[in-house]
């Protein structure tokens, strides 16, 4: 089957700063793709490009089949798109930015209509259709920007940073409804600097990190190729870490030490513990986790995703 | 047949106003009674008792009406492309967000044009109406001053869109309009014929779009004919909405679709 998005040693280049530096990647009909990265990696940058919202600098791209440089409006008409910032209008109710951005896209009003009582229903705003923007939650602003994305019932769905700048559970109440549509079969773009908006939401990923694709592969498998196993995290008062760096190096085979705390990566978090002890190494904090896409990036990188 | 992406956003904008009109619905009529009031009566009558001619043949008043409805026409079109085009690109980013739908930049820079001229008929209309009320002219020839009065203020959106199109930041805004946008409403001939402003300045008034409006808006409401052959005024009007029009959208392009 032909990949929905084609990248091929895809560029963006603002002056002399190269923001997506020559990356590859496809995604299929039906798949949730994500671009786990931090600030700054290219995630917004490659969207757009997607999105037909800014040409590419080099390489080559198709989306649905269409070239976004010369299909732009038609390419666009079968998008839906998240943007990383709201931007909607904040003078107006729910319903009047839904039939407004419906009718950017020619849609007849009653159709328009219809539609907005559905995606209300399926954002859980079905009480707000008449409350100003400006009145709602961080939360509830994120549902109305996402119902305004399907209002075209789009082939392929952008989404950037849906969840950042949200209380926890404003982000569950999102995670649940986007994973509703994953069910559903709609084809999601996902980007996010959280591990675990990845690890919940995407069947396939890469790991971006500044404009480059450092790994690619399902949560499951990148978990298991590059940071196996479970994870002790030992925290140490204040200027005590650095004292201890190489008693800690020498725990395990791999260990990372961070500015307030240390990971040792082993088969076996119990034992590791145990030995912890037994050294006589006296941590404030001990904690023991499976490992997750957070530690795939500091290996791959040597940073956390979120600074 | 497709709508136009242009007329999408017009009605998209529309749809905007419907919600928000009554903030400036009341300026509307109370711009046009004040100045007539002021101007026209008060000031118009010391201004009569020492011209007993009267300004080209006519009352103070009288001569008044046509150009300060095309020098409000000019004020209305800056506004529409001054900070709506600062609150779609920097504040609440809803150009970003056409963007993204099928609207490209020529379609968005068309439809805010229109739009925006929309506004400049509705508040001419409003005004041309006050001005009958005050018994200087006709309705009918009160409505058809309108006809120059549009497309000053079009010429006006089109050149503001372009400006604030440059913007970084708004502060150039405030400075545009108390150096550009108030001047040519003082001295581009609304209120006092330009041969009284000193012969260096006469020539600055003569590119204003004000100065060309007033002239053919004058010439309908109290007869006459204008400074400048009439076709050419028209002419140049276009020109500057044409023209400005289209230097909108390279910097647009650059800084919505980088
Ligand atoms: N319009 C622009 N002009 C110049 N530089 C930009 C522009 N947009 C993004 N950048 C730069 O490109 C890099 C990647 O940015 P972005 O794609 O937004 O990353 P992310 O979304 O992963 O945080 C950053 O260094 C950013 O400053
Ligand atoms: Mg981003």
């Amino acid at each position: 089957m032909t990949p929905l998005i084609k990248a091929t040693k895809l560029t963006k280049v603002f002056g002399d700063l190269t923001a997506v530096d020559g990356i590859d990647f496809e995604v299929a009909e039906g798949e949730s793709f994500g671009f786990l990265g931090p600030n700054g990696a290219g995630k917004t940058s490659t969207m757009k490009m997607i999105g037909a919202t800014s040409p590419i600098s080099g390489g080559e791209l198709s989306v649905l089949g269409l070239d976004p440089a010369t299909d732009g409006p038609t390419l666009r008409s079968r998008l839906g798109v998240v943007p990383q910032e709201n931007n909607l209008d904040e003078e107006l109710s729910v319903q009047d930015n839904l039939m407004m951005y419906g009718r950017y896209f020619d849609m007849s009003r009653a159709e328009i209509r219809e539609r907005i009582d559905e995606l209300l229903e399926f954002v859980q705003l079905v009480e707000k259709r008449n409350a100003k923007i400006q009145t709602l939650s961080g939360g509830m602003k994120r549902r109305v920007v996402i119902a305004r994305g399907l209002i075209n019932e789009p082939d392929l769905f952008i989404l950037d940073e849906p969840t950042t700048g949200l209380d926890p559970q404003a982000r569950h109440v999102l995670w649940d409804r986007l994973y509703r549509l994953k069910q559903q079969g709609v084809t999601l773009i996902i980007t996010t600097h959280y591990m675990d908006e990845a690890e919940q939401l995407c069947d396939r990923l890469v790991i971006m990190d500044k404009g480059r694709i450092v790994a690619e592969g399902s949560p499951r498998s990148l978990i298991d190729e590059y940071a196996p196993g479970e994870v002790v995290e030992l925290r140490f008062p204040g200027g005590v870490l650095e004292t201890l760096n190489s008693r800690i190096e020498s725990l395990a085979p791999r260990t990372e030490i961070l500015a307030d705390r240390a990971l040792i990566y082993t088969e076996d978090a119990e034992r590791t513990i145990g030995i912890v002890t037994e050294t006589g190494l006296e941590p404030e904090t001990v904690l023991a986790r499976r490992s997750t896409l957070e530690d795939v990036f500091l290996r791959l990188t040597g940073r956390t995703l979120v600074e | 047949m497709a709508t136009p992406l242009s007329l999408r956003v017009f009605e998209a904008e529309a749809r905007v106003y419907r919600r928000t009109w009554r903030g400036s619905v009341v300026s509307s009529f109370l711009n046009p009674v004040l100045y007539m009031a002021a101007m026209g009566v008060g000031l118009g009558a010391l201004v009569d008792a020492n011209m007993p001619g009267g300004i080209e043949g006519v009352s103070y008043l009288t001569f008044l009406a046509p150009g300060i409805l095309v020098a409000n026409a000019m004020q209305t079109g800056a506004s529409e492309g001054a900070w709506k085009v600062m609150g779609g690109i920097h504040w609440a980013k809803t150009w970003q967000a056409r963007l993204a739908s099928p609207i490209g930049i020529e379609g968005l820079v068309l439809g805010h044009i229109f739009w925006s001229t929309a506004r400049v008929v509705m508040v001419s209309v409003i005004f041309a109406a006050v001005i009958a009320a005050f018994q200087v002219a006709p309705l009918l020839e009160s409505l058809l001053a309108i006809g120059p009065a549009v497309l000053v203020g079009a010429a006006m959106v089109s050149a503001t869109t372009a400006f604030t199109v440059r913007l970084k930041e708004i502060s150039g805004l405030p400075m545009y309009f108390r150096f550009v946008v108030l001047p040519m409403f003082l001295f581009s001939g609304a209120f006092f014929p330009i041969s009284q402003l000193p012969n260096w300045l006469q020539p600055v008034a003569l590119i204003t779009p004000v100065y060309h409006g007033v002239e053919l808006s004058r010439s309908i409401a109290i007869g006459g004919s204008p400074a400048v052959t009439w076709w050419v005024s028209i002419a140049y009007l276009l020109a500057w909405i044409v023209g400005f029009g289209l230097v909108c959208v390279r910097p647009l392009r650059k800084r919505l679709t980088p």
